[in-house]
């Protein structure tokens, strides 16, 4: 609180400062005694509210009447829990340029390589070079300065930490959190291979990881705009014959790449009468069909009668689970009207397709096996399948390490046989 | 009347127009309009009753008034952005159910219930906070813009896209209700983290991709609100729900949806969102970092590539928004001829710090190309700067933060291009 004011004392008023103040005013809370027991009130509220918090110091501890716990607490409002220490190492994960927050571990690359083409590979490529428009994580050394820069983890990211912080928070896609510490070492490891960067022994650890400096890390300025920018541009403008001449020197629609509003094709983009109304919301769609309500009461229109009435048979709350359980996917897979194949192949009437059998899709060399034999699939193969996806399709590129419950198993079943399976 | 249309688009609503232009020439007709003289339903039978919608929808005849993306952008709409419909929209507030949409691992649905909210790091007391215990604290109401510091980002090497919801869309406005970061710091205690000049508060979300910032201690301590309300009702999933942070005037990317914790530290994480993107290279391949304010911009809205003129000559309302993330916008200039001279639009209402101004200005329109463009002035006396300006400083492959003044071409048939001019 002392420092508070120091810093901007005179900027502290309304409500809060006033309020804040009278609580001081009352103060008789030494700084250093844990505060546990001022907060007891909140903190039992909350526990009782949590699933999965620790009640036991809240039982330890006698409530205390909220006024009194309003007047102790030195920091105003005696609102919220401490945070436990279990809680904080679990979200507390960031990591930091001189390595503050890495775990112990260590992976090295040829670990990297297969954890690499195991989980990321399937949008980054198996040498990091990237597919479509997922992000390429190799090469484009010297070429910021380029006409179209390349920045890549090794010519651009500035530190090491960065990169290991990201892959073990955020990665991978759709999966995120799921690797272990070891792993996140080795597809750091392989990300600095597939660089040039390091040599095919490398081992990267806890140990020698601040060690490492990235290529680009002089490659950046705090922001100089006060400089560079804002001195020139802080003066009164010009009103009257500014320039002498103006002249067009490019146009947007000679690039025609603005999306089409109407969906006829043509650039134009004028929606007023009320015809194009409902054709310009079509285009403009982009959420993954699936996440539209697939009920039994609405098969996809050309289905069959017979799979209408299979469809009407299944559960519909399971099948709402089921749509819960596929967000999962969504990151890869699409379902309903329109489904395309994206990094992974679309999944309309996926009963009964043959294994890795959408042509034109690029399947792992398990799934063209399996296709090759004729498998199809059923809800034994599927539940197999999405139990643990590796063993059953050796190589596959599917990054997704399986469902764990029973229950969600069954859901995804049935939310893929209402989606016409 | 000299209005005349050319392309297909516009001869549709040329249908339209024409039965306006009837109305509109009242004076010169000479048959009586059928809307007034003959009994309409509408004014017969009955309309809905109340419920028919309990939470209520634009009207249908609203429907292309949506945020719309661009696909080629991104490689899937999970991690992806789209555009508010500002061509469509007047006054300063964003609707929500419009309001442009950013993810980075997608939209995900967090229940009050199991929101928590943790601050360590170099606090007192580290803390968890359930929703119930942020509604307890002293709370404030803000309207502030939030901008993609990649809007526009897509013009740096010349007019690409034609309309002014893809080229300015990535904004939004709202009135935030919420408690300010400092109560929140306050509350764990900031004495451990002794001097706090040179501290940071870093912060991040509850998705998969946790989108953490950096974000120094004197502007958590400054205006940075932890919201949970936005327009008056709670913050849309796509935004956040259900409490995001508002780091006003600094760019959207900072403003962390999902908010789920704070850390106080002795320097910034260095996080792949401030690192990797969200940094700034200039032609000679080095880049700006913690390039974090928003600097003033603004855009003529109408007319402009996706709001032609349909209404013909005479009398015409230009009107657009400004913006600054230094403070108040106290000025909006207006060229009709792509720069060489200027005039004063009329702010629609006194710019507030950091937020929306509509600004207009009411003309006549005669028919003739006009080459428009808006240019804003804030309280600091910056002027928005034109896009050779800023590529003289910059080169073209800054990515974000293009403030340039934009151009429309209004052409004879009312219809309006994005262009580049010299």
């Amino acid at each position: 609180m002392s420092k508070f004011l120091n810093i901007l004392g005179p900027a502290v008023g309304g409500a809060a400062g006033v309020l804040g103040l009278a609580y001081v005013a009352a103060d008789q809370f030494v700084a250093d005694i844990p505060s546990v027991a001022p907060r007891m009130v909140t903190f039992a509220t909350a526990a009782t509210e949590a699933e999965e918090t620790d009640t036991t110091a809240a039982e330890a501890t006698p409530a205390t009447p909220q006024t009194e716990t309003v007047a102790a607490n030195t920091s105003g409002f005696g609102l919220g829990r401490p945070a436990l220490a279990e809680e904080i190492a679990a979200w507390d994960l960031d990591v930091s340029p001189d390595g503050t927050g890495l775990p112990e571990g260590r992976g090295d690359v040829f670990t990297g390589e297969e954890v690499f083409a195991e989980n990321c590979a399937i949008c980054h490529g198996d040498f990091a070079e990237g597919v479509d428009n997922w992000p390429v994580l190799a090469g484009g050394f010297d070429t910021l300065a380029d006409k179209d820069p390349v920045k890549t983890v090794g010519s651009y990211w500035p530190y090491l930490s960065t990169v290991w912080d990201y892959v073990n928070r955020s990665m991978p896609f759709g999966a995120a959190q799921t690797l272990e510490p070891d792993d996140v070492y080795a597809i750091v490891a392989y990300i600095l291979y597939s660089n040039d960067l390091v040599d095919d022994d490398f081992e990267l650890s806890h140990e020698n990881f601040a060690e490492f400096e990235m290529p680009n890390a002089g490659g950046f300025v705090v922001d100089d705009r006060p400089e560079t920018e804002y001195v020139n541009w802080r003066s009164e403008p010009c009103m009257t014959d500014c320039k002498q001449s103006v002249e067009i020197t490019m146009r947007a629609t000679v690039l025609d790449v603005t999306p089409d509003e109407e969906g006829s094709g043509e650039a134009s983009s004028m929606s007023h009468d009320s015809g194009t109304q409902m054709a310009a919301a079509t285009p403009a769609a982009t959420e993954v069909p699936a996440a539209e309500e697939p009920t039994a009461e609405e098969p996809a229109e050309d289905a069959p009668a017979v799979q209408v009435a299979a469809a009407a048979a299944i559960d519909r709350e399971l099948v709402k689970s089921g749509e819960k359980v596929f967000k999962k996917c969504k990151a890869c897979h699409q379902i309903g009207e329109g489904a395309q194949n994206k990094t992974g192949p679309q999944l309309n009437d996926v009963f009964g397709r043959t294994i890795g059998g959408i042509d034109g899709f690029k399947y792992s060399k398990g799934f063209k096996a399996a296709a090759d034999e004729g498998r199809v699939w059923d809800e034994a193969a599927m539940y197999e399948f999405l139990s643990k996806p590796k063993s059953f399709i050796k190589g596959t590129k599917m990054s997704f390490s399986g469902l764990k419950k029973d229950s969600d198993l069954e859901a995804i079943t049935a939310f893929l046989k209402a989606n016409g399976g | 009347m000299t209005f005349r249309t050319t392309r297909r688009g516009l001869l549709k609503s040329g249908i339209a127009a024409g039965a306006t232009a009837a109305s509109a020439g009242a004076a010169l007709a000479n048959t009586p309009d059928p809307l007034i003289t003959e009994l309409q339903d509408w004014a017969s039978g009955t309309g809905d009753g109340v419920d028919a919608t309990p939470y209520g929808l634009p009207i249908e005849y609203e429907s292309d008034v949506i945020r719309r993306n661009v696909e080629w952008l991104t490689a899937d709409t999970i991690s992806s952005i789209n555009f508010t419909p500002i061509h469509a929209l007047d006054g300063t507030i964003t609707p929500q159910g419009c309001a442009f949409e950013r993810h980075h691992s997608g939209a995900i649905e967090l229940r009050k219930d199991d929101y928590r909210l943790m601050i360590n790091g170099l606090v007192d007391q580290p803390l968890v906070f359930s929703y119930a215990d942020l509604e307890r604290f002293p709370r404030e109401n803000h309207v502030y813009f939030c901008e993609c510091a990649a809007n526009t980002g897509m013009e740096w090497a010349g007019a690409q896209l034609n309309g002014a919801q893809f080229t300015h869309g990535m904004i939004h406005n709202m009135e935030y209700s919420g408690v300010p970061l400092r109560t929140l710091l306050e509350e764990a205690g900031l004495d451990t983290a002794g001097d706090l000049a040179g501290k940071w508060v870093y912060v991040e979300g509850a998705d998969a991709s946790s989108n953490g910032r950096s974000i120094p201690m004197e502007k958590a301590l400054d205006d940075c609100l932890v919201a949970f309300k936005a327009n008056g009702e709670a913050l849309r999933k796509e935004h956040g729900y259900p409490v995001r942070l508002v780091v006003p005037g600094w760019e959207g990317n900072m403003w962390v949806k999902w908010l789920r914790r704070i850390e106080v530290m002795d320097g910034p994480v260095e996080s792949r969102e401030e690192t990797s993107k969200y940094t700034d290279t200039l032609a000679d391949g080095t880049s700006r970092k913690w390039t974090w304010v928003m600097d003033a911009k603004s855009v003529i809205t109408s007319p402009s590539p996706q709001s032609p003129i349909t209404h013909g000559t005479g009398p015409v309302v230009i009107s657009g928004l400004a913006w600054s993330g230094h403070g108040k916008i106290t000025r909006v200039d207006v060229s009709r001829d792509g720069g060489m001279t200027w005039e004063t639009a009329r702010l629609g209402k006194q710019g507030d710090s950091k937020a929306l101004t509509r600004f207009y200005l009411d003309t006549e329109w005669n028919g003739e190309d006009w080459l428009l463009q808006s240019r804003a002035i804030d309280e600091t006396g910056y002027v928005q700067p034109t896009k050779a300006q800023l590529r003289e400083v910059r080169g073209e492959n800054s990515i974000y933060h293009n403030n340039c003044i934009q151009t429309w071409h209004l052409k004879a048939n009312g219809e309006a291009e994005n262009v580049e001019v010299s």
